[in-house]
């Protein structure tokens, strides 16, 4: 600002003329492009197919030489390797729980890396599902703890009962999973035994049925599955108790009642046939029926059932 | 007659096309002013409660999307006098409204102010063969009409069936299927001068855009800020514009007379900046801020400064009063009210059986207008604003935008025309195979 102004008329400093205003209509040349700009399909292309091509072509030309590839997935791998191989990442130890002495040096056999390794390199779900195999283990539950520890907690099947088949004694967990194979059955004297096709599946039964036979289980030697449907309880002595389809066990603690009642067992019965719950089947010993026979005056009969040739005395 | 009939019906297709593509301009090209509306016709019909715009006059099937308007140039009297620079003035208002509406704008509805109207009653006649009106026979009792000799180089405008009677039975909106002896019809014909329309469309096309219309600007204000009723009892618009003015006569929703009279506010203008020495920006901002009509006492003592940037400062700080303004501007609105009372009795608006006048156009807004006006035409005068629009900026929403507010109803729904009836057969050119058409499926 000046010091003195001039009040003087005429004299005002004016504000110099401004650029000429130029003629606000747009040239014939932009006004076109602009309604070239509105074009739906032109402002399609140059917005999206524009840069998408451009942004394609440069990717194109720089990947087509084979070294510039090879350097690029190069560098990406040096990269991946660099921080999976970090410190953070290495897992070291190997913890085993629940395990027995056998199944914890499958379980390490099976890692498939050397440890130390990058946790990236061990697939958890992978390895969880190939432990899964082995019939020993139930449930694993394997993760990588901080610190570098894989650290698997196991719980193995636990073997409730001898399956004993064409092949060999099995051992079977309380669902009827195989946990192991026996070489005879005084390696587990305290299991009980069942044998049969398709014993395996109906373990629960025969669980059950064991747990009612208590106070004849010394006498049990074993079920036997028939016909895949029902069980037979074979006492020793030959004595075999053929329990009904369904409701076995009631089955079972009738005959076991009947059993303390009337000492039944203890007497020469070869057969008890539950098999009709209302009608009971007993079938007598071959000496209590040649008594029988004897005292009737009936010729005897071979332990097969045939009928013996009439003794003529002395 | 016959080129301008296909010339009409290919402007109301690429009309129609338009209505299909959904986007039409709007371009009303004044002396003082261009507008350009973008309107969007979603077709949906369904009212949406905007800011009060009601669903009264089929309004609401279009949405303005863009609206612009600057300062015309080129054009004298309501024609176009310089082209280039018309052209440049369409292209810049054009550009701004497609910029608003985000659309490209393909077909226009244009109007022209200007163009020396004449408007003419005719009156056609033919008897009915079948006892019965057909689809045929409205489009034969239309080319029946005795046309007068319009002069030479004059383009019919509008052509619009104003009445039908059959026998004695008149002021039939639509004869179809009445029985009788005789069809009557009269029919409104409102000629223009075919240079100024050719040089309109010249300057159109050079702006690539395709005409989809073309319509009386007074006739087209008209429809805007003339209600329902006074449409139908019958009312007169006057449109006061830059370069003229215009008077259209609405009886029963039809136009039946319009006229121009060639005194506008650019005149107004002239004579405020001949009479207080000013220049012509100077002068049309006194008469858009502090004009008028009335003098009253306090207007002796509102003193105006003149202001301009002539350089010269004696002449820059001259103050005027407002009662000189008035007194410049008064004379010259009573000399056009005066054009327009004579208009209006050579039309015979003294028989017409409502008085209603209604002024418009950018004009109108002068204050005191209508006190003047009451003097002069009649007492039942109004200041008619445009109809609301759905989406039109509330801006544009004053008496000088009702031209184009009118062409946009105009696009939306136009009246018919002689042209939106099928050509009676014998009017087709000789041997022509759609004649031959014609005929068969008329008579079989």
């Amino acid at each position: 600002m000046p010091v003195v102004i001039d009040h003087r008329p005429g004299k005002q400093i004016t504000p110099p003329p401004g650029r000429q205003r130029r003629d606000p209509a747009p040239s014939r040349l932009k006004y076109r492009l602009q309604r070239v700009w509105l074009t739906p399909l032109y402002r399609r292309v140059f917005r999206v197919g524009v840069p998408a091509f451009a942004l394609a072509m440069v990717a194109g030309l720089w990947l087509a030489d084979e070294d510039r590839r090879a350097m690029l997935t190069d560098t990406v791998t040096t990269a991946v390797t660099k921080v999976q191989s970090r410190d953070e990442f290495q897992v070291r130890v190997m913890t085993i729980e629940g395990a027995s002495p056998v199944v914890d040096r499958a379980l390490r056999a099976m890692l498939p890396v050397d440890l130390p390794a990058s946790s990236f390199d061990i697939d958890l779900a992978a390895l969880r599902l190939q432990v899964l195999q082995l019939d020993a283990v139930e449930t694993i539950d394997l993760r990588i703890k901080p610190g570098g520890i894989l650290s698997a907690v196991v719980k193995e099947r636990e073997p409730a009962i001898l399956w004993r088949h064409a092949r060999g004694i099995d051992m079977l967990d309380a669902g009827g999973h195989r946990v192991a194979s026996v070489t005879s059955r005084d390696v587990r004297a305290d299991l009980p035994m069942i044998t049969g096709e398709g014993a395996d599946l109906a373990t629960d039964e025969a669980l059950a049925l064991f747990d009612a036979a208590g106070p004849i289980l010394p006498r049990v030697r074993g079920l036997v599955r028939r016909g895949e449907r029902r069980w037979d309880l074979v006492l020793d002595h030959g004595q075999r108790i053929l329990l009904p389809q369904t409701g076995a066990v009631i089955a079972l603690e009738a005959a076991i009642a009947l059993d303390r009642a009337e000492d039944m067992l203890g007497r020469d019965i070869a057969t008890v046939d539950l098999r009709d719950p209302t009608r009971p089947v007993l079938r007598l010993g071959i000496d209590a029926r040649n008594t029988i026979r004897t005292a009737r005056g009936l010729p005897m009969l071979a332990p097969d059932g045939s009928i013996l040739p009439e003794e003529t005395e002395g | 007659m016959t080129d301008l009939y296909q010339t009409q019906r290919a402007m109301r297709n690429i009309r129609r096309a338009a209505l299909q593509r959904g986007v039409i301009g709007i371009l009303d090209i004044g002396t003082s002013k261009i507008a350009c509306l973008v309107l969007r016709f979603d077709g949906t019909g369904t009212f949406r409660e905007t800011d009060g715009v009601g669903p009264m006059a089929g309004q609401v099937n279009f949405r303005v999307i863009g609206a612009a308007s600057t300062r015309s140039r080129g054009m004298r009297r309501g024609e176009i006098e310089t082209m280039a620079e018309t052209e440049r003035a369409i292209r810049t208002v054009v550009a701004a409204a497609q910029k608003l509406a985000g659309v490209r704008v393909d077909h226009v509805i244009a109007c022209l102010s200007g163009g020396r109207p004449a408007s003419y009653g005719l009156a056609g006649e033919i008897v009915l063969a079948a006892g019965k009106v057909g689809e045929a026979d409205v489009a034969s009792v239309l080319a029946a009409c005795d046309t007068p000799d319009f002069g030479r180089g004059r383009e019919v405008l509008h052509a619009q069936p104003v009445n039908f009677a059959v026998d004695n039975r008149s002021n039939l909106a639509d004869p179809r299927d009445h029985l009788g002896n005789k069809l009557f019809c009269d029919m409104h014909v409102l000629t223009v001068d075919g240079d100024s329309i050719g040089n309109l469309v010249q300057c159109i096309r050079r702006c690539d855009l395709e005409l989809a219309g073309i319509a009386s600007a007074p006739y087209a204000s008209a429809r805007a800020s003339l209600v329902e009723d006074e449409q139908e009892l019958g009312a007169a618009c006057v449109d006061f514009g830059g370069g003229g003015t215009g008077v259209t006569i609405f009886v029963k929703k039809h136009m039946i007379f319009s006229d121009h009279v060639p005194i506008g506010g650019n005149l107004i203008t002239q004579d405020i900046a001949q009479g207080l020495r000013v220049s012509l920006p100077v002068a049309e901002r006194l008469k858009t801020l502090n004009g008028g009509v009335e003098a009253t006492g306090r207007d002796d003592r509102d003193m105006i400064d003149v202001g301009g940037e002539t350089g010269d400062w004696e002449a820059d700080r001259r103050q005027v009063s407002r009662a000189d303004v008035i007194g410049v501007m008064r004379p010259r609105v009573e000399e056009i009210l005066e054009h327009v009372r004579e208009v209006l009795d050579a039309a015979g608006f003294d028989h017409m059986p409502s008085q209603q006048i209604v002024l418009t156009g950018g004009g109108s807004q002068i204050p005191g207008l209508d006190g003047l006006a009451a003097r002069i035409l009649g007492p039942n005068i109004r200041c008619g604003r445009p109809l609301r629009i759905d989406g039109l900026a509330h801006q544009l929403t004053d008496p000088s935008f009702s031209s184009a507010v009118g062409l946009a109803l105009f696009a939306a729904h136009p009246q018919d025309e002689w042209w939106d009836f099928e050509m009676p057969a014998d009017r087709y050119p000789g041997r022509s195979l759609r004649r031959a058409y014609r005929w068969f499926k008329n008579n079989w």
